[in-house]
Order: C-alpha cells, then structure tokens, then sequence
C-alpha cells in the first residue's frame, strides 16, 4: 500500500455520486490521474455511469486545476467537477 | 491592501465597496464597476452557487493579481456570493482603480470574463415548477475568457 488521497466531487457530480468526498487508496507509485480513475470506474459501477454520462470533466490537484496526466502523491486532494460557471 | 477578496453568502454593499475603492490613492483616475445579478424568465425563482472551499479564494486573488499588473490598476476588489440567491439578487461584484478609464474599464471586463469560467463555482436554477437543474458551462463564456489570453502557469 503506497497511501490514500482525498476526492472531493462538486456540483452535478456530487449529486448524481450522492457523496462529496472519498478516501481511496493508491496501489502503484507513479499513478496519474487518469490511471486511478480507470481503476475507480472498474470497481465502481455508479462512478463510471456517472463519468461516462457528464462531458468536460475538470480535475483539480491539491487546488490547482490540471490535467488527468497529473502525477498522484499520497496524501493528495483531487477535485472533480463539471466546466465552472460562475459570475 | 489594494485588492480585495471576498466569497460570502451575505450581500455586499455597492456604496462602500465603491468608496473604498476610490479612496486608495489621489492617482486614481478612474473606476470601473461590474454587478452581475440573477437574471429571471422562464418562470426562474433562484439560483444555489456551490463553490469549491479554497481553490475559489486562491484563483479570485490570483486573477486580481494579474489584472492589477496587467492593467496598472491601484486597486480592485472581487466579491462572489454563495448559496440561495432569488431574482434579482446581486451575485458578484468586480470593481478596479486606476489613473484612466481605460484601464479600468478593460480590467472589469479581464476579471469577470475569466472569473466565469476559471473560478470553481457552479449555479444550480430552480423553477417555480418545481424543476431544478445544474447551468451549463456556455461556450462564448468561454471564448469571452479566451479572448484574454491563456492562463499564466501556476508559480508555486
């Protein structure tokens, strides 16, 4: 076990997830964002409905928006959300 | 401190904020002032701003930052609410200092242009019929903010 990060879910997502936040183990060094979350959509089949059916999903990295070829840290916070609309 | 932040749920006050503003420094010149509020139709009652806790505050300030060096400004300020706002209610406030009108006026516009798609906020509409749904990401928002150029790496 290589440690856990954070994910937090805005907006639509967390809604239609029916959660904001999850702990989710790493199991490989060097993970990006994109390799955990095949991982998550293969063992979550509410997860993967959900990604599968919402367009333009954005990440964020510890607070900063990235990309999914984002390397993963143990202890990380990864955000996910739909494209922002705020003012 | 010549910019100001704010993500509340209160109201803010247009009056005080403006002469803050204009009390920053004998150089100013001029002020430019935006207030986006809920627009009704189609039977709207409200809109419900979620934000993401901390990131919104860091890319407020970031944004400010650029406007403030981009345009020269002397001061600007940028409050967001959040939470359940009805029609007709305020919803952000964008003001900038600076010795021109120019200037100004082109950083109001830098700011809430790129406030709108690059600050984690997302409206959720809830109709009088009882209809709820999440707003859309809309594309000339986003080429709106694309006309300002790309978003400057991260520093840190």
């Amino acid at each position: 076990m290589t440690g856990h990060v954070n994910i937090l879910y805005f907006a639509a997502l967390r809604e239609q997830l029916g959660r904001e936040s999850q702990q989710v183990p790493l199991s490989a060094n060097g993970q990006s964002v994109a390799d955990l979350l095949r991982v998550l959509r293969q063992h979550d089949a509410m997860l993967d409905e959900v990604f599968a059916a919402t367009p333009r999903i954005r990440v964020a990295v510890n607070q900063k928006l990235g990309g999914f070829d984002t390397c993963v840290q143990p202890g990380d916070e990864l955000a996910f959300f739909p494209p922002m609309t705020g003012g | 401190m010549s910019v100001r932040v704010l993500v509340q749920q209160a109201a803010f006050d247009t009056g005080a904020e403006t002469a803050r503003l204009s009390s920053l420094s004998d150089h100013i010149g001029g002020m430019g002032l935006f207030i986006g509020q809920v627009r009704g139709g189609d039977g709207l009652l409200s809109l419900t701003l979620e934000h993401y806790p901390g990131m919104t505050e860091t890319i407020l300030n970031q944004l400010a930052q650029e406007g403030m060096q981009r345009f020269s400004l002397l001061g600007c300020t940028v409050i967001h609410r959040v939470g359940r706002l009805k029609v007709g209610e305020p919803i952000v406030l964008v003001g900038t200092a600076a010795a021109h009108r120019g200037a100004a006026l082109s950083a109001t516009s830098f700011l809430i242009d790129r406030l709108k798609t690059g600050a984690p906020f997302w409206k959720k509409e809830e109709f009088a019929n009882g209809h709820a749904a999440w707003v859309d990401a809309r594309e000339e928002d986003e080429h709106a903010a694309a006309t300002w150029g790309q978003m400057p790496p991260s520093s840190s």
